[in-house]
């Protein structure tokens, strides 16, 4: 039932009414005025609360159940984050408030980039960028500010392995480049000699993530570091998996010129469903120029915001304020509760956890895709064979896993491995949730074998079945109407 | 170790199932020369009652002042049930619905979320949300390009917020879109349809019309639309939606109704927050709606023939069409558009309304308080909503300084933006204020005044 259907004219909810009913507003020429009033539903505080607190029950998350979900890192979100993310001063503040009643948040803001600084090895920080996407946005317009400043204006091409996120090609174009995709080799790596073939004068830029997609460090990292510098373009490090590398090796280190971190990811701030996100984007000395504003300073004991006048070559601003600061503030919590050695951690148990769920899931006799291959922090395990056999594919076993009390990894997601499914256990599950999903895991695969029908119709023990992604998008419903 | 559930014995199990010797085995992939040290720049770690402690020193630095600042973030009540439901774990620590049928808790919420905005903005559709305000335009922009075809040039007023436009330069430049910048009335604090006509020869992809304005006066939204229309341009509204509770929705202007509606979402539920996460919204005509960039929530059937939802429409983004897409952008901010239907179903059409008038009667006791003050001017004479700007006889940098001190902020300076303005202040009073808090600014202002 639809919050609308619970509605009735009249309704009200008189605790947050505010004192006057007047209008007021005779000074407003009346076509200004609206004349019928908007489809809001007009139901109790308990009937919202009700509804609301019914609808999360309907959710698979973190809080609740696995959530293997690869290339997403969905680790615990430590409760301490949110509520002192949510101190009233903090939720107060205004973000054109004087910098000296916002002395305390721009000090963690400051600590925050320092931090970030360290882990990554880059030479500056900027924390504005709203999500992954953004943070690429504005990594590859400062490669593009970089080569114009230098009178370069011929480099028109972002390079992108095949393997890469859809945001990186989306983000090439939306930043006026042509993208240009190389092939990955069987072992998992970028095949150098379609790197070297498509390096040129026109090369803008790289963008790589490594671990890649394909849960496999990039083992010639440095190597294509140096071809993509010998002809004068620029590396943009994809941080999205971070976790995997945390306080092992730096981005800086391999090379990159400009990165972006996914704190909704690496540093445990919600993913709320789909955002909010953050992305705070590195730089190498080279492009410090060019970093978007704002960026907090400290001089002497007093933090303030740099702005254009700091930075005259900047790109300039991507957001009304200065991004995600709640967001921000929770991962500051975050760095800070794990401190040196929890920092160091994270890759550790990321990378262990997902080696032992490789392990035992090909000792149950699943196929992994690069069985020569350490995992990194996520694997993948490829279905071609089990739906060349039964027909059963990955979206079915995905389906299936909900059945069974666990939310599925990405499916059909990186592209090159057929019938894919990119597993990815955060270091916050312990041995016992691992060896129970493979529980599940096997006894899937005896019901592939006996009943694969069953399968084929999965999910079977949700609230719903199967939904109708065609019709949704054949016959378009998009609000509801009386 | 904070978050990390294993004993030493599941680690020797695990490694031994592995066939490793040691945890650091498991990186031996990663050239030698590339392995970083220990990451000494940061410090050691805290337990959670030493970083409450610390946390609670930087909140109390920060201290709480009585704010009359405004300028495309509201201070409005948010009622407890938002917040208590919005970080429920189910909704918190979940991601992207893409498995639907582990997800019909936030699909549906999204589903009555675009039903609530799309009717809010007297549009056909809406988006399940982008990142603020300022790249709702940026992104409306670029989607009126896309549909336009034979003009890449916007027109963009200098009253729409100024770092909304800023942000539009940044994101459209590189997509070789022009923006052109009109001017505004200097007695009215408009846009006149008169200063028009020195565009009436040119082709632009669409004109942005603000309401209110930056400057918190309302538009002259008819004529300016049905300008734009007749010169096939397209029309992108940026709204303040708990106005729009008060004033025409976007979809009513002119004889046609604006094709695409923006603006910060912010005033519905969601704190100031030192600037975020705040949302984006996003609705347009359903002729644009293939060109919408970002997530889209449709209602579909199960196997059963039982209503569900699912994301639709994902032909247009970027994990499916990679550099096709509409945008780069993936998530939306999911958890704010929770908190803000939370707050719409709290309030309901009477409630939100209540909530525009008491701003709009505030703000105009005020402006009325202000003006009985020697040397203090309401600016312009176009009508207002929430916010006005006021002229001061000395340097408003100065006043908001003594205020500041009397815990008051008083507004925003407008020096840095809009340096024409002598000595201007933009002032905003929502329902949040008393009529106690109405007279210890005025008398606050009059001692800064001197």
């Amino acid at each position: 039932m639809l919050i609308f259907e619970h509605s009735r004219p009249g309704r009200c909810n008189y605790a947050q009414f505010s004192e006057t009913s007047a209008t007021g507003t005779d000074k407003i020429p009346e076509n200004l005025l609206r004349k019928q009033k908007p489809l809001l539903p007009e139901v109790s505080e308990m009937d919202t609360v009700r509804h609301y607190t019914r609808l999360s029950q309907k959710n698979f998350s973190i809080d609740t159940e696995f959530y293997p979900l690869g290339s997403c890192t969905m680790k615990y979100n430590p409760r301490a984050c949110n509520s002192l993310a949510m101190l009233p001063q903090f939720l107060a503040r205004h973000p054109l408030a004087p910098e000296d009643t916002g002395q305390g948040y721009l000090a963690c803001m400051y600590d925050l980039q320092e931090i970030l600084k360290e882990v990554t090895g880059m030479a500056g920080m900027c924390l504005a960028p709203m999500a992954g996407a953004q943070g690429e946005l504005i990594g590859v317009t400062m490669i593009r500010a970089y080569h114009e400043s230098r009178g370069d204006y011929a480099r028109d091409e972002i390079i992108v392995p095949d393997a890469a996120h859809g945001t990186n090609p989306a983000t090439a174009v939306m930043s006026g480049f042509k993208v240009v995709e190389i092939a990955t080799g069987k072992d998992g790596d970028v095949d150098m000699d379609a790197l070297k073939a498509v390096l040129g004068p026109q090369t803008a830029g790289l963008m790589l993530t490594n671990p890649s997609t394909l849960g496999v460090f990039e083992k010639n990292v440095a190597e294509m570091s140096k071809l993509v510098h010998d002809v004068g373009g620029l590396l943009y490090y994809d941080g999205a998996n971070l976790n995997a590398v945390l306080g092992k090796v730096k981005p800086g280190d391999m090379g990159f010129d400009v990165i972006h971190i996914n704190l909704h990811k690496t540093f445990s701030t919600p993913h709320g469903g789909g955002g909010p996100g953050s992305a705070p984007v590195g730089v190498a000395e080279r492009l410090l120029p060019f970093l978007p504003i704002p960026i907090v300073a400290k001089e002497q004991d007093n933090y303030r915001w740099l702005t254009e006048k700091d930075i005259p070559q900047s790109i300039g601003r991507l957001s009304a304020h200065m991004g995600n600061a709640g967001v921000l503030l929770r991962a500051y919590i975050y760095v800070r509760m794990l401190g040196t050695d929890g920092m160091h951690r994270v890759a550790e148990f990321a990378t262990l956890n997902a080696n032992y769920l490789m392990a035992e899931l090909r000792k149950a006799g699943f196929e992994i895709a690069f069985p020569t291959r350490r995992a990194s922090h996520e694997f993948i395990v490829t279905m071609k064979k089990i739906k060349e056999d039964t027909g059963v594919t990955a979206m079915n076993l995905a389906k299936r896993l909900l059945d069974k009390g666990y939310h599925a990894p990405t499916t059909y997601f990186p592209t090159l491995v057929p019938e894919c499914l990119l597993i990815e256990p955060a270091e916050t599950e312990s041995k016992e949730t691992l060896d129970s999903f493979v529980v599940a895991m096997k006894e899937i695969l005896v019901e592939i074998e006996q009943q694969p029908d069953m399968i084929k119709q999965a999910p079977h023990n949700m609230p719903l079945r199967k939904l109708d992604d065609v019709k949704a998008a054949r016959a378009l419903d998009l609000t509801w109407k009386p | 170790m904070p978050f990390i559930p294993h004993t030493d014995e599941d680690i020797a199990a695990m490694l031994t199932s592995i066939g490793a010797s040691s945890i650091e085995e498991l990186f031996d992939e990663i050239p030698a020369d590339l392995k970083c040290g220990r990451l000494t720049g940061v410090p050691p770690g805290l337990n959670e009652m030493e970083i409450a402690r610390l946390m609670a020193g930087h909140a109390e630095k920060d201290g709480t002042y009585l704010n009359f600042i405004g300028a495309g973030a509201y201070e409005h009540h948010i009622p407890a049930a938002v917040w208590q439901i919005t970080t429920r774990g189910e909704f918190y620590s979940s991601y992207t619905p893409y498995q639907a049928e582990a997800s019909q808790g936030t699909l549906q919420l999204l589903y009555e979320y675009q039903t609530m905005m799309a009717s809010l903005t007297g549009m056909d559709v809406s988006n399940a949300s982008m990142y603020d305000g300022a790249t709702a335009l940026a992104e409306a922009a670029l989607m009126a390009v896309r549909s336009h075809r034979t003009s890449s040039r916007i027109l963009i007023p200098k009253t729409v917020h100024p770092v909304y436009r800023s942000v539009v330069r940044t994101i459209v430049k590189n997509q070789n879109i022009e923006v052109v910048e009109l001017p505004y009335c200097p007695q009215s604090g408009q846009i006149l349809p008169d200063s028009l006509d020195e565009f009436a020869n040119e082709d632009f992809a669409a004109l942005v019309i603000p309401q209110p304005n930056f400057f918190g006066v309302l538009e002259q939204v008819d004529a300016l639309t049905d300008w734009a229309h007749s010169k096939n341009a397209l029309v992108i509204s940026v709204t303040n939606p708990v106005a729009l509770a008060m004033l025409t929705p976007p979809g009513e202007w002119g004889s046609k109704g604006a094709d695409i509606a923006v603006g910060e979402g912010q005033p519905l539920g969601i704190p100031l927050s030192s600037g975020g996460p705040y949302f984006g919204f996003m609705a347009c005509k359903s002729k644009l709606v293939r060109q919408i960039p970002g997530r889209i929530i449709g209602r579909t059937n199960d196997l059963d023939g039982k209503p569900g939802f699912v994301l639709t429409l994902q032909a247009r983004e970027q994990h499916i069409r990679r550099s096709k897409a509409t945008s780069n952008i993936c998530t939306n901010q999911g958890l704010m558009v929770t908190a803000a239907t939370i707050y719409m179903s709290l309030l309901g059409p009477e409630g939100l309304r209540r909530i525009a008038a008491k701003s709009h009667a505030n703000t105009l006791a005020l402006v009325e308080k202000m003006e009985t003050l020697s040397g203090v001017k309401k600016v312009f004479s176009g009508p207002i909503f929430h916010e006005a700007v006021l002229s001061l006889p000395t340097p408003a940098k100065e006043v908001l300084q003594t205020m500041k001190q009397q815990k008051i902020l008083g507004g925003l300076d407008l020096q840095e933006h809009y340096p024409e303005l002598d000595n201007a202040l933009l002032v905003c009073a929502t329902e949040t204020k008393t009529s106690a808090d109405l007279q210890s600014y005025t008398e606050q202002m009059k001692l800064a005044l001197g």
